[in-house]
């Protein structure tokens, strides 16, 4: 029983890792119907950058942290600009490549800049366990609970309760009907790009005692949190952290349970089914197509 | 310029519209028989890979270009028809029979995707390919009295009817052209075809096409086997020409890869799958040429421009060692896509009709005419 709690608990913690990123995916998709490949890898620089103000220039975890969020978005700003911009309003597939060769790009850009080792961010969660009876956690899973709750709450209120977070669900729905009613479309879109873009980095910079930084993080987190977007119905803030916290419970469930192997085969049989059984995802809404 | 008129529908769907189409053609044909003896051998191996990637890039347009269903699972396709060849091979199975055999099983298997497919659309679909892909990588790894694991498996020297042809041979060359071009045959003939018009209505729109009568689920279905069966042809070749398979040759890099080859040839045609293919296999000879050649070029220049023989010495290491980066392949492949989808979104073959219709409309070509229209994409969640 004990072992099943710990297994839960380190999964949830996962999950919620899983599930900060697919907000990212989340936050677009809600705002452009875009789907950004790049997500992960955009996580994986924003940890890079947290460990060259807090690693390499020796500021305050706290003052690193945040140069990093605003350093991401600016980047994730001028991503959008560059990369989206000029493509917005055409097929989805081909904004869908453009992303996955801006993920590219920037692996391979931040192999060159920061090497290819793993590298470690001291933060203040780094050390310590909490002890409540036998059970045994430790600080920096909880503090990635913690931030994804926190988060997750902010955006949801953000998107459902401010006059801006509505412009971005109209021009989610009919970016030219937006576009007429007076939303500046352009400059909503690449709003979004910068929050997704600083949600990417607290997941970074959350994740980096866990797993460490290195220029391939992005794809291989990146790869688990689509699951965890698809699970969510990829237009519902919280359905992505729940779909997170079910995959990484299910990914530990897996690892602890069953055969070698499942573990990283066993969340993508679970999306599997879920899409045969509910094309739309656990929280999407069942539209009819009109003609 | 050469003006077509059409009379009835059968002067529309020939196969060749005019004679010019023959002469071309069989000119192209004749150089590629004649390549083997004009070539150096690295180069035929490469022309072999285009081959093989050109088949995968058809295959591949059948389901994306045509139906409009897009995967990024294709590697696993390719595995399963390598991994049947291979494994069939073991128990002395000639190669016509294990060849069928493997485009066959994964034709099966590629229906059987197709049938969960059914209910998904864009993003969905993407990601549930994807999923297919990781779980038959792990399988394949997994599963080790079938597929020997991560060691992975030694493929024999192809025998066709009792003769052995080496992978590096001329008559291997031949024989991965033949599937190509009665790929390419077929395709076309399929596109003509009553199904082929099934596949392009349900791209166009699904809903029109199902108003119109065509079974949508099955032609989906019709639409994942083929290319999977294709696929699997291409696979057997593949292993035969790698000589040793493992799993970890079909990642998800190569099904991006394949998604690479038709998006710069170009979606619309199937010419876009040969030319896709060729600038994605010779990229890679193409950067070690730039990388080994480049900083010489370029403290060539500096020097006829004035610089000291120390500055230009210094000019080549600093280049050198830029171009031997880690990763630079990566950041390259990255530009190269992101500058073809803004900017060349019709492919290479796109750009071979705009050069083409600059020379027949010449002076009055207009840049107008291949403008892209904006549609301003409604939610897909209400249409």
């Amino acid at each position: 029983m004990l072992d099943f709690v710990q297994q839960l608990v380190s999964g949830v913690a996962l999950g919620c890792v899983y599930g900060l990123i697919a907000l990212g995916f989340v936050l677009v998709y809600k705002a452009t119907e875009v789907v950004n490949f790049a997500q992960g890898d955009l996580m994986m620089l924003g940890g890079f950058f947290a460990f060259t103000f807090i690693g390499m220039m020796g500021l305050n975890y706290w003052i690193g942290f945040a140069g990093a969020v605003a350093a991401m978005a600016l980047f994730g700003m001028l991503a959008e600009r560059v990369v989206v911009r000029p493509i917005l309003g055409y097929p989805q597939f081909s904004i869908i490549m453009a992303t996955i060769g801006l993920g590219y790009f920037l692996r391979s850009i931040a192999g060159m800049i920061w090497g290819t080792d793993d590298l470690k961010i001291e933060t203040p969660f780094s050390q310590g366990v909490l002890r409540i009876g036998s059970l045994v956690l430790a600080y920096d899973k909880l503090s990635v609970i913690a931030a994804t709750m926190i988060l997750c709450t902010l955006l949801w209120l953000f998107f459902n309760k401010t006059t801006l977070g509505t412009a971005m669900r109209a021009s989610s729905e009919n970016m030219l009907a937006a576009y007429y009613m007076g939303i500046p479309v352009k400059r909503v879109v690449s709003v979004v790009w910068a929050i997704s873009a600083a949600v990417a980095t607290c997941a970074g910079v959350l994740l980096a005692p866990i797993t460490f930084i290195h220029s391939n993080v992005g794809l291989v987190l990146g790869l688990k949190a689509f699951p965890a977007a698809v699970l969510g119905g990829f237009g519902s803030i919280p359905g992505a952290v729940v779909g997170g916290v079910l995959i990484g419970v299910i990914e530990s469930m897996a690892g602890f349970y069953l055969p070698e192997g499942w573990k990283d085969v066993a969340p993508y049989i679970v999306l599997l089914a879920v899409l045969l059984l509910k094309p739309e995802g656990l929280f999407g809404h069942h539209v009819r197509k009109k003609v | 310029m050469r003006f077509l008129f059409k009379t009835d529908y059968e002067d529309d769907i020939r196969l060749f519209p005019h004679s010019g189409y023959l002469v071309s053609y069989g000119i192209l044909l004749a150089v590629l028989l004649i390549a083997p003896y004009m070539l150096s051998s690295y180069l035929m191996s490469q022309l072999v890979f285009v081959c093989i990637y050109a088949t995968v890039g058809v295959a591949l347009l059948i389901l994306t270009g045509f139906t409009g269903q897009a995967s990024l699972g294709h590697a696993a396709f390719l595995a399963i028809g390598a991994y049947t060849a291979a494994y069939l091979q073991k128990y002395n199975v000639p190669f016509p029979v294990y060849f069928l055999a493997a485009g066959g099983l994964t034709g099966i298997i590629g229906a059987m995707v197709g049938f969960p497919a059914l209910r998904l659309t864009g993003i969905y679909l993407v990601i549930a390919t994807i999923s297919f892909a990781l779980i038959v990588e792990e399988i394949l790894a997994r599963w080790e009295s079938v597929t020997n694991g991560n060691e992975g498996m030694r493929v024999k020297t192809l025998s066709l009817l009792g003769v052995t042809v080496p992978r590096d041979s001329p008559t291997f060359y031949y024989l991965c052209l033949a599937v190509l071009v009665l790929t390419i045959v077929g395709t076309l003939n399929l596109l003509r075809s009553p199904t082929g018009r099934a596949f392009v209505a349900i791209r166009d729109s699904e809903t029109a096409a199902r108003s119109m009568g065509v079974n949508v689920a099955l032609y989906k279905v019709k639409s994942f086997a083929i290319s999977a069966a294709i696929t699997g042809f291409a696979g057997v070749l593949f292993a035969h020409k790698l000589s040793f398979i493992s799993p970890e040759m079909f990642t998800l890099q190569l099904s991006i890869e394949f998604i690479i080859v038709i998006l710069i040839g170009g979606t619309f045609s199937l010419h876009g799958a040969v030319l896709g293919a060729i600038f994605i296999v010779m990229i890679d000879p193409f950067l070690t040429y730039l990388k080994d050649d480049m900083p010489g070029m370029i403290a060539g220049i500096a020097a006829t421009f004035g610089a000291g023989p120390a500055a230009a010495g210094s000019i080549k290491s600093n280049v050198a060692a830029f171009a031997s980066l880690n990763g630079l392949k990566g950041a390259i492949y990255g530009i190269i896509i992101v500058l073809f989808v803004l900017f060349e979104p019709l492919g290479l073959y796109g750009r071979w009709l705009k050069i083409k219709l600059f020379f027949q409309l010449f002076p009055l070509y207009k840049r107008a005419t291949f403008k892209r229209q904006k549609i301003y994409v409604k939610s897909e969640r209400n249409r």
